[in-house]
């Protein structure tokens, strides 16, 4: 290592504001707790869900936190897999942030199933290997596998965890491309919707993985070491703040493919008029929300002259790329429903049970409570562990984490 | 000093607890299974075979009719609510296996006994706890599900 | 009521079959049963049927409404008293259809269709959505989570959720909070011989039938004057066929 050795420590902090950052994590999570046996005595009629939008909030924050986690672990995977030494010190904490958020959202996932409680029968080997819903349960749990032999490999100072911590990483990083492509995949070969039929999904997910869990990466990592009073140099920051702008522009690449390729077959043209067309709330949220605050404005923030070396510009940047990924995830899959199923092309189709007409959906408090529970249960990880494990460099100074730099 | 708190701490909440647990112990009721005698002479099977085995019966009875079409099994569960509950109770309301107050009720035979042994009973949140041709119950449910004749 | 009883059709086919062949029938009566189609209530399924139902919108009672009508008698279902309008169930609907260029206008119910290759069943992560060896599709609520896959899988949104708590469900048809649900093909009957509850009452408009047997009265109309799929071009090669759409 031509590095100066890196060293890790854990959190010493002990005050309120520690103790008062879990505390309000565990409101959340309180509130997610009641929601859900609320919600489980009930049914879900208490929801905003209905038969017509089946998956509502909850499942915008799960998937934001499923795809999130599987991009945050690219932090550790460009120092491992790609030798980038600059990011190396960053791998623990990468590692942790991607598991905290998977579990995060796979909680919410589990916790909004009509019977979670039958969950058990699929561990009773009720599986079906053509859902894709039934592979992602596999590539998630090896995810948290892998990542957590990687974190191993990273952490201990045995021999056979040096030699094997190529090996993981490399594992890992496949993993996780798979894992997003299966989650991309449970849109994108929905046939019979107009809005997910189209494979480009599962690329489009893997993309957005990549500038969703940086960008939580970086708001995390900022947030912990000012808290904590450590310090981070310009030399990572700047690097992952360019990082953010490739992978916004990515997404966008991606996803302005995806219309045009709707737009060329006229099939497509109702539901690309519904999301591109304006005067309805998708619209608005894709052209407002998506394009501009989660895209446009961050990418502007990251390169503007004046705001170079800003960290405050960055840590907005992080945020609205977060929220206009946010954005984009609730116009692909619920405004992908509001639209009406297509029974008999070119026709006006009407019935009981709301054929033929945009579908509206209000969240409930219930939902808005489950899909924080995630969030919270994901912060609440990261902020038990970086105490009680040495994930956190004590210090990512620019001399630290690159002595020779010019 | 703190140990010494801790200890009239644990005492005391194992004190509570026994006083709890005795408590329950006081008001559970028996299972009242003389309600079974109610339709037939006897069982399918004999009395302890189907104390011991009932679920087994009914586990293996549900995937031959959800998968292969069998209605005609003798371990049917729709014959076991046939025979085992009735029709109404002595003022001509259904027996529910629920109370209003959302407990298992006593008079129901299979809460009856699941109830005293403190396992779950799912089956009814999607199967009728009645006989075929009951009168559907009364406002106890608020969610009047199409019983006989909604409409 | 020429094509209500083809059930009983069947059986006196296999009659005259007992009549011709004694010696077969003490060998294996179960086999004749179910080579002429109907299907005592001791018998497996067979993949050798193939169960569907053809349409003929233009006969059926009341702009189809009797028949889904006699359909929410059966299961009982839509009763639900705490769930909305949109979250309560509704196995089967009639959809007003008018073509923008002609103008042309009809009506017809539309349900599960019983793909062959069905949507719901690929993307369900338990396999609690199957389709049965007789072509019927189900949902084993014993395994489903209430994930609702299945429902953004459906062409045809034939399924619902059911959004609460359920009491006096019917004992033939069991239903229950925070499972998904569709039309059974009204296995309950069928299994035992009888005809689905919308055949019954649609006044000869619906032909149920196995579609694998070609002397069946289905295949004999849907080999005559044909039978139209909805969304036919998803190929999934649905059991249940209309006439005039």
């Amino acid at each position: 290592m031509s590095n100066k050795q890196v060293i890790y420590s854990e959190v010493e902090n002990n005050g309120i504001g520690y103790y008062g950052l879990l505390g309000f994590f565990g409101l959340f999570l309180l509130g997610g707790i009641v929601a859900f046996f609320t919600m489980e005595h009930h049914g879900h009629y208490i929801s905003g869900m209905n038969n017509q939008i089946v998956w509502g909030l909850p499942h915008i924050f799960a998937i934001f936190l499923i795809v999130a986690a599987s991009g945050a672990l690219n932090v550790g995977s460009i120092g491992t897999v790609f030798g980038k030494k600059i990011y190396q010190p960053l791998g623990r904490l990468s590692g942790l942030i991607a598991i905290a958020l998977l579990v995060g959202g796979l909680a919410i996932l589990v916790l909004d199933l009509g019977r979670s409680d039958h969950v058990i029968e699929m561990a009773k080997g009720h599986l079906n290997f053509k859902s894709i819903f039934a592979w992602n349960m596999i590539l998630y749990s090896g995810f948290l596998a892998l990542v957590g032999l990687y974190l191993w490999a990273m952490m201990s100072r045995s021999k056979i965890a040096k030699k094997l911590y190529k090996p993981i990483g490399v594992s890992a990083f496949t993993w996780r491309l798979i894992l997003t492509t299966g989650t991309g995949s449970i849109f994108g070969f929905l046939v019979a919707r107009q809005a997910f039929d189209a494979a480009i999904l599962a690329p489009e997910f893997i993309v957005l993985s990549f500038s969703l869990g940086l960008a939580i990466f970086i708001i995390v990592l900022m947030a912990a070491y000012k808290w904590t009073q450590r310090e981070v140099g310009d030399t990572v920051l700047n690097r992952l703040r360019y990082l953010l702008a490739v992978f916004i522009l990515g997404v966008l690449l991606l996803e302005v493919t995806r219309h045009l390729t709707n737009l060329y077959a006229t099939e497509h043209h109702g539901v690309e008029g519904f999301i591109l067309g304006g005067g309805n709330f998708y619209s608005n949220l894709f052209w407002i929300g998506y394009i501009l605050v989660g895209t446009l404005l961050p990418v502007g923030l990251i390169f503007c002259r004046f705001l170079k070396n800003n960290r405050t510009a960055l840590m907005a940047a992080a945020v609205l790329t977060a929220l206009g990924g946010f954005a984009l995830l609730y116009v692909i899959v619920i405004g992908g429903q509001a639209y009406p199923l297509v029974l008999f092309p070119n026709s006006e189709v009407s019935s009981s049970y709301f054929d033929g007409v945009v579908n509206s959906y209000s969240p409930s408090m219930w939902e808005l409570l489950l899909g924080l529970f995630g969030v919270a249960l994901f912060l609440a990880m990261v902020t038990v562990a970086v105490k009680v494990l040495r994930f956190m460099p004590a210090s990512l100074a620019d001399s630290v984490v690159d002595p020779h730099a010019k | 000093m703190f140990g010494k708190v801790h200890n009239v701490l644990a005492l005391a909440a194992i004190i509570g607890l026994t006083a709890l647990l005795t408590g329950c112990g006081d008001t559970a009721p028996e299972p009242r299974v003389e309600t079974a005698k109610a339709k037939a002479e006897h069982c399918v099977e004999p009395t302890d075979v189907m104390r011991r085995n009932h679920m087994e019966f009914i586990l293996h009875e549900r995937d031959e009719t959800m998968y292969e079409g069998v209605r005609s099994s003798k371990h049917s569960f729709k014959g076991c609510i046939n025979c085992h509950v009735p029709a109404s109770d002595a003022s001509g309301k259904p027996v529910n296996y629920l109370t209003a107050d959302h407990h298992l009720n006593p008079e129901h035979f299979c809460a009856t006994c699941h109830a005293y042994v403190g396992v779950t009973l799912d089956c009814f949140e999607c199967h009728s706890d009645n006989p075929e041709g009951a009168a559907p119950s009364d406002s106890t449910h608020a969610a009047l599900n199409g019983g006989a004749d909604h409409e | 009521m020429n094509n209500t009883n083809n059930i009983d059709a069947y059986r006196r086919k296999f009659l005259m079959g007992v009549a011709g062949t004694a010696t077969a029938i003490t060998i294996a009566p179960g086999l004749l049963l179910r080579q002429a189609g109907a299907k005592a209530p001791g018998d497996e399924i067979s993949n050798k049927n193939r169960w569907g139902m053809l349409i003929d919108i233009d006969r059926l009672p009341n702009g189809g409404q009797t028949v889904v009508d006699a359909c929410q008698q059966e299961h009982g279902w839509g009763h639900e008293e705490e769930s909305n309008d949109k979250q309560k169930a509704q196995w089967v609907r009639t959809v007003h259809v008018k073509e923008k260029l002609t103008g042309h206008e009809f009506d017809l119910p539309v349900m599960c269709q019983h793909c062959e290759t069905a949507p719901c069943a690929d993307v369900c992560p338990t396999g609690a959505s199957f389709r049965r060896k007789d072509g019927v599709v189900l949902v084993n609520k014993h395994i489903c989570i209430g994930c609702r896959y299945c429902m953004m899988a459906c062409p045809y949104k034939a399924r619902s959720l059911v959004h609460e708590a359920l009491f006096d469900q019917k004992p033939h048809s069991p239903r229950g909070k925070g499972t998904v649900e569709s039309c059974t093909m009204c296995v309950h009957r069928i299994d035992k011989g009888q005809l689905p509850a919308c055949v019954e009452a649609s006044n000869g408009a619906i032909i149920f039938g196995d579609l694998n047997d070609e002397n069946s009265e289905i295949s004999q109309a849907l080999k005559a004057k044909g039978g139209k799929q909805i969304r036919a071009d998803l190929g999934l090669n649905t059991g249940v066929r209309y006439q005039g759409i």
